[in-house]
C-alpha cells in the first residue's frame, strides 16, 4: 500500500512539474513573439486611426470606429500608383536579371570548387552599399541615364546578384553529382548537364533565391534615394519623403508604411520555411 | 557560365577600381579633378569629425552585437521546443528581419516621439519617467541600436536555431541520467557546442551593425548635431550632399579596411576555437 501512495505522490509531481515547464513555455514563447507583433499592430493602428486619435495622449490602442482614409488619401492625393509601379519593374526586373547571371555562376562557383570567386563575393558581401553607390552615380551622370528606371535597376543587380549567387552556392553543393555525371558520360556538354539535370532539380533553391532578392530589393532604400528622380522613385522613397516634406502626419505615412512592407511581410509569413533554408545560405542584408 | 562570372566581376570589380582611382584625386562633381597622391588620407587623419565617428560606429555595432546574440540564444531555445502554432509564430518572429526598413524606421520615429509616443506611454505604466529617446545626445546611439536589436535578433536565432537542429542527443541523455540541471546542460553541453554558429552569427551582425544606414537616417539623421553621425552616415553626406567624391571614396577605403579587419579578427577567434575543441 505504501509503494502504491509514493507512485501516486511521484506521479503528480512530475505532472506538476510538468505543467510549470509548459506554462513556462507558453510565456517564454510570448515574451520572444511579442515585440514584433506590437510593433505591427501599433503600426495597423495608426494607418486605421484619424489623425485626433493619432495624437492623443494617452495613446488610442484600438481605432473606434476605424478608418480607411488614411489608405484613400495616400493614393488619391499622392502618386503612390505610379510608385508602387516603379517598385514591381524595379525588383521584379532586377530578380530576373539575377537569375539569368546568379544560377549559372552559382553552379559553375559549386561545381568548379572555385575557392577565389567565393572569396571575392564575401568581399561582396562586407563592402557598404555606398561605395558601389559612388561610382554608379558617376557612371549614370557620365552615360546620361542618371534618375532613370533603367539606373536605378541597375544599381540594384549589386544586392540580388549576390543574394542569388549565395543562395545558389550552397543549394548546388548540397546535391547530389552523379545525375550530371551521368548526363556527362551520356554525351551531354557542362551547358547540356545544367541546363537539363540540375536546374530542374534546383527548381525550389531558384525560388527561394528569387524571394530572398526581390525582398531585397524591394526593401531598398539607400540607392533610390541617391538615384532616382521625382517619377523614378520606388515605394521606400516616396514613404520617406512623406515623412519629410509634408507636415509629419501619422496616419497617413503609417498607411503608406504599412502598404510598401506588405509583400515583404506576407512572403516571409506564408513561406517562412522555404525562407529560413535560403537565409542560412545566404546571411541577408545588403 | 564564363559570361555570367564576367558580369559578377563587372558589378564587384570595376566599383573598386574606380574607388580606389578616385581616392587618389580631388574630386568634386562639377570640378575637374586633380590627382594628389594620399592627400585625402592626410585630410582624414586630422578630420576630427570623421575621426570622432569611428568611436560612435564602434559602440553603436557592440550594442547591435551583443544584445541580438544573447537574446537570440534564449529565443533559438525557445523555437527548439515544440508548441502549437510554432511554424506561423516563428514566420511572424522573423518577420522584422525582411520588413521594409525605412517603414519601420517610420514607425519607431512615431513611437519614441517624447511627448506622446507610446513607448513613454507604456514605460509610465511601470513607472519610468519619460524618455528623450533620439532627441538627447546620450541616449540617441542606444536608442538606434534598440531598433537594430528589434530587427536583426531573429537572423541570430535562425543560425543558433540551425546550430541546435544538428547537436547530437547522446550528452543530454547521458547528462539526465547523471542528473544535471537545465543551466547545467546548457553550460556544458550546447553552449559550447553551438559556439560556432554563435560565431557565424557574431560575424555577420557585425558586418551588417557597422554598415547600418537605413535605420540611422530615417529615424536621427545623424543627429542631434553629430551626436548618430555614424561613419556610414558621414559617408553618405560627403558623397551625396556634399558631392565630395575624391574625399568620400578614401572613406570607403578607410571604412572597409576597418570592416575587413573586425571580420579577420573574428575568422581568426572562430578558428582558435575549433582547435581548443
Amino acid at each position: 500500500m505504501e509503494s502504491v501512495a509514493q507512485v501516486s505522490q511521484f506521479d503528480l509531481n512530475y505532472r506538476l512539474k510538468k505543467l510549470l515547464g509548459r506554462i513556462g513555455l507558453f510565456f517564454a514563447v510570448f515574451v520572444v513573439v511579442s515585440p514584433a507583433i506590437f510593433v505591427f499592430l501599433w503600426m495597423l493602428s495608426l494607418s486605421l486611426k484619424n489623425e485626433i486619435d493619432n495624437i492623443a495622449y494617452p495613446p488610442v490602442f484600438i481605432p473606434s470606429p476605424p478608418t480607411f482614409d488614411n489608405y484613400f488619401k495616400i493614393f488619391r492625393e499622392s502618386n503612390y500608383v505610379l510608385y508602387a509601379y516603379n517598385s514591381v519593374i524595379v525588383s521584379g526586373a532586377a530578380t530576373l536579371i539575377a537569375l539569368v547571371v546568379g544560377v549559372p555562376a552559382g553552379y559553375g562557383i559549386a561545381k568548379g570548387k572555385a575557392q577565389g570567386l567565393g572569396m571575392l563575393i564575401m568581399i561582396a558581401r562586407i563592402t557598404p552599399g555606398l561605395s558601389y553607390l559612388i561610382p554608379l552615380f558617376t557612371l549614370f551622370r557620365f552615360l546620361g541615364i542618371s534618375g532613370s528606371l533603367l539606373a536605378v535597376t541597375i544599381s540594384h543587380l549589386v544586392l540580388t546578384i549576390p543574394m542569388v549567387v549565395w543562395v545558389m552556392i550552397s543549394f548546388f553543393e548540397d546535391m547530389h553529382p552523379e545525375l550530371e555525371e551521368a548526363a556527362l558520360t551520356d554525351g551531354c556538354n557542362v551547358w547540356q548537364a545544367f541546363y537539363r539535370v540540375a536546374m530542374p532539380i534546383a527548381r525550389p533553391g531558384i525560388a527561394v533565391a528569387a524571394i530572398l532578392a526581390f525582398i531585397q530589393s524591394w526593401n531598398n532604400f539607400l540607392f533610390g534615394v541617391v538615384l532616382a528622380g521625382r517619377e523614378t522613385r520606388t515605394l521606400p522613397i516616396a514613404v520617406f519623403n512623406a515623412m519629410t516634406f509634408e507636415q509629419l502626419s501619422w496616419g497617413p505615412v503609417a498607411a503608406a508604411a504599412l502598404v510598401v512592407t506588405l509583400p515583404s511581410l506576407l512572403l516571409t509569413i506564408f513561406v517562412q520555411r522555404d525562407i529560413v533554408t535560403g537565409l542560412a545560405a545566404g546571411g541577408v542584408k545588403g | 557560365m564564363i559570361p555570367a562570372i564576367a558580369v559578377i566581376f563587372a558589378v564587384i570589380i570595376f566599383p573598386w577600381v574606380f574607388t580606389v582611382w578616385m581616392s587618389l584625386n580631388d574630386w568634386r562633381i562639377g570640378m575637374s579633378s586633380e590627382f594628389i597622391g594620399l592627400g585625402n588620407f592626410q585630410m582624414l587623419a586630422t578630420n576630427n569629425r570623421f575621426l570622432s565617428t569611428i568611436p560612435r560606429t564602434l559602440y553603436f555595432t557592440f550594442l547591435s552585437v551583443l544584445l541580438p546574440v544573447v537574446l537570440g540564444v534564449f529565443a533559438a531555445e525557445v523555437f527548439h521546443q515544440k508548441f502549437p502554432l510554432r511554424g506561423l509564430l516563428r514566420g511572424i518572429y522573423i518577420a522584422p528581419m525582411m520588413a521594409t526598413p525605412v517603414a519601420i524606421a517610420l514607425v519607431f520615429t512615431m513611437m519614441f516621439h517624447p511627448q506622446i509616443g507610446v513607448l513613454n506611454y507604456l514605460l509610465s505604466l511601470v513607472g519610468i519617467p519619460k524618455q528623450l529617446w533620439v532627441y538627447s545626445a546620450d541616449t540617441v546611439i542606444p536608442t538606434l541600436a534598440f531598433v537594430e536589436v528589434w530587427q536583426w535578433t531573429p537572423l541570430v536565432m535562425l543560425i543558433v536555431l540551425g546550430g541546435l537542429a544538428s547537436l547530437p542527443t547522446e550528452p543530454y541523455e547521458s547528462a539526465v541520467i547523471d542528473g544535471a540541471s537545465q543551466w547545467d546542460m546548457f553550460r556544458y553541453i550546447t553552449f559550447p557546442l553551438i559556439l560556432p554558429f554563435l560565431m557565424i552569427a557574431v560575424i555577420l551582425r557585425t558586418i551588417d551593425a557597422l554598415k547600418s544606414f537605413d535605420i540611422i537616417y530615417v529615424i536621427s539623421q545623424g543627429g542631434p548635431g553629430t551626436a548618430s553621425e555614424t561613419i556610414n552616415l558621414y559617408l553618405y553626406l560627403q558623397a551625396f550632399s556634399f558631392f565630395q567624391i575624391g574625399h568620400a571614396s578614401a572613406v570607403v577605403i578607410v571604412f572597409f579596411v576597418l570592416i575587413l579587419a573586425l571580420a579577420m579578427i573574428l575568422l581568426v577567434a572562430r578558428e582558435r576555437l575549433r582547435w581548443n575543441r
